[in-house]
């Protein structure tokens, strides 16, 4: 057993110093009734040669023809450097900087990423990461709960639909029933209708939450948002699925919301069935201690040497345990640090051309599947990275299922979440970014005009 | 090793440099001025490095030798087993097939990472004697929030709303925060002379209003609850039920099945036991287990096998619901199976018996030297603690955490157990050796002649590894969390 050291004679050596004739003795602590009399019942053990062979062919049995999927994760290749540095074992196999001296390497670059979050919503401060953007959106809602003293909370329908059943299941344990919940609805734009927001928004309201660009692609007036918010006492809450947009959209923080959450996964390299990835989490200033998570500060050494620490931990559960801001502690450390390598890479240019690319690319397949015969675009304000079409025949998954046979997977159709298939059992969700060329898009074009429902 | 005092990333650089490699743009330009209103357009963008990747390479690479990490030595924090991390784990799950499968391809394309999500689940059923398992969650901690919220929603389905959680006072600080989350609340309990909890403890302080009890086993003082049955079935008399927080699971394996001493629900830490890196604070993955009777709230979806293929179920009326987007961390669940197949029943065995051994071997040889709060046979793990030291030498718990590191050695987990003032807790794990243990021995031992010898060396460690003692208060009176342009306010 390779990653078991000890020989019959280190065995033999050990039991001798320790006192005790055999390792069964060890566990004479445990009550002979609930010991386990037999064996584990599990597959055999493996060479590394036969494990690999055996992990392949498991993974043969996905397939990974061409595809347009967003809908919470656009994927955007990461260079090979980014998985090169995060292949090293100096971060990898550390665990969370509890002794600074001798983890300055996690704590600089978390330090970094905070910063970089930070900037790209436009905000104060950022923590350490979540476990992923709807779990940060649920904290947030709870941390916004806790600030303004107000129990309900109102979220756009354009949120996108896993982000709203998490924050139903972190407000159920928080025993508050469905009515904690009102969602807004959206306009044949495909944006917040902020008429009914306006309406929704009573005095015991603590948030509003709006996702830009939305779960369809939409871009947000996030100013009007934040400002009917704060008229009525309500924080406002920005979720930001695609950090892409943020080289050009508007970002929550310039429009005057109090938090913004997102999720990192795209630029982290792999899209592992959706996980791991990295909660981003950002605040204004004023609100850092209510903060969940993990928070980098800078300080110095005994020689006056600047570095980095853990530090406001007063909010965390090993501390204040009961009475913590959250129950959260591990972060999602790697991600976070893959997230941040990818971003300086990508820099403060290469964001932006990245956004640029994505916004010529998708402009052109909207123009293009815009004018398919049988096709429609379902919503029609500002949009980046995805778009919405009504299939022919008003079925999406058909769509998708019709369009599979020939190699193409043109989209999320959106009856797969039931609180949209009523509306939207016809449309399909169709994701695009810089790694779809446009001679893939052309291929899409051509396949969806040959499906006629 | 020659290591470079490293800027931040942002102290790099020079305007206009770029590290991107971007394909051309293929289509006619869109200007974000033409297709969208001036309302949802950025102001300024975003102030990212702007650094070649040679500099971002050897920037991180740099940043990289400023860590202790477990391939360079000993990492024995207790409570979060250390162990190795196998590298073919590393390999399985970045085969393509699995790391490039969005979690919205249609279920008949992601049937091998379906297959390997059923097959764990299987697995940990077995080692853990459950009856399902739920992959989703995405820590310990997570697992905890999960395993409270079945536990609600298994009481509210009997017409029951008891609003009492009892905790020992030896538990982790997530366990009353998970409860809090839940709007439960927490009843501490004291534990025994022994360190242990006392079934006569739980009888005083269960009634009807007890939701359940959150028990770690073995406890974080190193030591098993063997109590559990007793208290298992004094909690399931007024109507409770009993969580096991898994943490310290990599003492049981094939040793007992939790399932089988009355525990209706148990979070498995997938980067603990079954080796999935720690990465610097996470990812984790937090697996819970659950007895029959909890099965019908477990989060959606489940992956159901259907003869060959594999398929996700939403429809659970009774569920909680969704703790997270998508189906959990699923880069950790490939490596946790490729370890379950390396290690195979008898390996895994052999594994905590090791990781036993190891703890124990510790315990012998430096309880001489250290005090022993516990002086018993104890499992993974063993809790010291300053008292006689700090006595004699004024020096401290946290002064030998700081002097080992001058020794090449991580720190073990110190001042927790709360329980144990000055606490040192050392969970050595089965992946090392006895030489190593060896050497950690010796390094304790020096540390405490050290103190009675020149007790200011320690308090003023560590002196060896490029950074002295940080000024933590520092950073908590006046935070700065964040890189800003010179003469920039802090927001």
């Amino acid at each position: 057993m390779r990653y078991l050291p000890h020989t019959q004679a280190d065995v033999a050596r050990m039991l001798e110093a320790i006192g005790v004739g055999s390792i069964e003795e060890l566990f004479s602590s445990i009550p002979s009734r609930l010991r386990l009399t037999r064996e584990l019942d599990l597959p055999p053990a493996l060479d590394e040669a036969t494990l690999l062979g055996h992990l392949q062919e498991l993974g043969s049995k996905n397939r990974t023809h061409l595809a347009f999927l967003g809908a919470g994760i656009h994927h955007h290749p990461a260079p090979a450097s980014v998985d090169m540095l995060l292949s090293r074992a100096e971060f990898y196999t550390a665990y969370t900087p509890y002794q600074p001296e001798i983890s300055q390497g996690t704590l600089q670059a978390i330090f970094e990423f905070q910063t970089i979050v930070a900037e790209l919503f436009g905000l104060d401060v950022a923590n350490a990461s979540m476990y992923d953007g709807a779990s940060a959106c649920a904290e947030a809602v709870l941390m916004a709960r806790r600030l303004t003293g107000r129990g309900r909370v109102v979220l756009a329908r354009g949120l996108h639909p896993e982000y709203r059943e998490v924050c139903a299941a972190y407000l159920r344990g928080a025993e508050l029933g469905e009515e904690s919940r009102a969602e807004a609805p959206w306009l044949p734009s495909g944006s917040c209708d902020l008429a009914a927001l306006d309406r929704l928004l009573a005095d015991d309201i603590a948030c509003v939450v709006v996702q830009s660009p939305n779960f369809f692609g939409v871009l947000e007036d996030l100013d009007a948002i934040a400002k009917l918010a704060h008229s009525r006492g309500a924080l406002a809450v920005a979720v930001v699925c695609e950090p892409a947009a943020m080289a050009l959209a508007r970002a929550p923080g310039e429009a005057g919301f109090d938090l913004a959450v997102g999720e990192g996964l795209g630029f982290c390299g792999h899209t592992s069935l959706g996980g791991p990835g990295v909660g981003l989490l950002a605040a204004r200033a004023e609100h850092v201690r209510a903060l969940p998570g993990r928070l980098v500060g800078e300080t110095v050494d005994a020689d006056g040497q600047r570095g980095y620490v853990l530090t406001l931990a007063t909010r965390e559960q090993h501390i204040r345990r009961e009475r913590a801001t959250s129950n959260i502690c591990t972060n999602q450390g790697l991600m976070a640090l893959a997230f941040t390598i990818h971003m300086c890479m990508l820099g403060r240019h290469g964001l932006t051309r990245l956004a640029r690319i994505n916004l010529a690319r998708a402009e052109y397949a909207r123009r293009l599947l815009g004018r398919l015969p049988g096709y429609a675009l379902r919503f029609d304000g500002p949009m980046f990275n995805e778009l919405t079409l009504r299939v022919p025949g008003g079925s999406a998954s058909r769509c998708v299922e019709a369009l599979g046979e020939r190699g193409v997977l043109p989209g999320v159709p959106l009856s797969r979440f039931p609180s949209l298939a009523v509306d939207l059992g016809d449309t399909l969700l169709i994701g695009i970014t810089e790694a779809h060329r446009k001679a893939d898009i052309d291929r899409l074009a051509s396949a969806l005009a040959e499906y006629r429902g | 090793m020659m290591r470079h005092r490293e800027k931040l990333i942002f102290e790099h650089g020079s305007p206009g440099r770029t590290g991107a490699s971007l394909p051309p743009a293929e289509v006619p330009e869109a200007e974000p001025a033409d297709v969208w209103p001036a309302n949802v357009r950025r102001g300024t963008e975003p102030r990212l490095p702007e650094v070649s990747e040679v500099e971002v390479t050897r920037h991180f690479t740099r940043l990289s030798q400023w860590n202790f990490f477990i391939d360079a030595g000993l990492y024995p924090l207790g409570s979060c087993t250390m162990k190795y991390n196998p590298k073919i784990n590393e390999r399985v799950a970045r085969l393509a097939e699995f790391a490039s499968i969005h979690p919205y391809r249609p279920q008949a394309e992601m049937q091998g990472s379906l297959e390997v999500m059923w097959r764990l689940e299987r697995a940990l059923c077995e080692i853990g004697g459950f009856e399902r398992v739920t992959l989703q969650p995405a820590a310990g901690a997570h697992g905890e929030l999960c395993g409270l919220m079945l536990i609600v929603a298994y009481h509210r389905d009997r017409g029951r709303r008891p609003s009492k959680v009892l905790i020992p006072d030896s538990a982790h600080g997530t366990n009353p925060a998970s409860v809090s989350l839940n709007h439960l609340k927490v009843v501490t309990l004291p534990t025994g002379e022994d360190g242990l909890l006392h079934a006569d403890t739980v009888r005083a302080a269960c009634d009807d209003d007890v939701a359940a009890l959150m028990l770690t086993n073995p406890s974080t003082l190193g030591l098993f609850e063997e109590n559990v049955a007793e208290i298992a079935e004094i909690v399931h008399a007024r109507g409770g039920l009993v969580y096991m927080d898994g943490a310290n699971f990599n003492a049981l394996m094939g040793k007992l099945r939790p399932g089988e001493t009355g525990v209706d629900v148990m979070h498995f830490n997938l980067h603990k036991t079954f080796t999935t890196p720690h990465g610097g604070g996470g990812p984790g993955s937090g697996p819970v287990g659950v007895r029959q009777a909890l099965v019908p709230f477990l989060p959606t979806p489940t992956v159901e096998r259907e003869g060959e293929r594999f398929r996700l179920e939403f429809n659970r009326p009774k569920s909680v619901g969704r703790l997270r987007s998508f189906y959990g961390n699923f880069g950790m669940h490939v490596r946790a199976y490729t370890y379950i197949r390396e290690m195979g029943a008898a390996g895994l065995t052999r594994a905590t018996e090791l990781a036993v051994l190891n703890a124990n071997y510790l315990r012998a040889r430096l309880k001489d030297t250290y005090h022993l709060p516990y002086d018993r046979l104890c499992m993974h793990e063993v809790v010291l603690s300053d008292k006689t030291l700090k006595r004699d030498t004024g020096v401290q718990t946290l002064d030998v955490a700081k002097r080992l590191m001058d020794h090449g050695f991580h720190p073990p987990t110190i001042y927790f157990p709360l329980v144990v003032p000055g606490a040192l807790m050392i969970e050595p794990t089965e992946t090392e050796t006895p030489e190593t243990l060896d050497e950690f021995v010796a390094a304790m031992r020096s540390i405490a002649d050290e103190a009675r010898r020149d007790p200011e060396r320690v308090k003023s460690a560590p002196h060896e590894v490029g950074m002295r003692r940080l000024d933590e208060a520092r950073a908590a009176r006046n935070p700065k969390l964040r890189w800003r342009p010179q003469g920039e306010s802090e927001g």
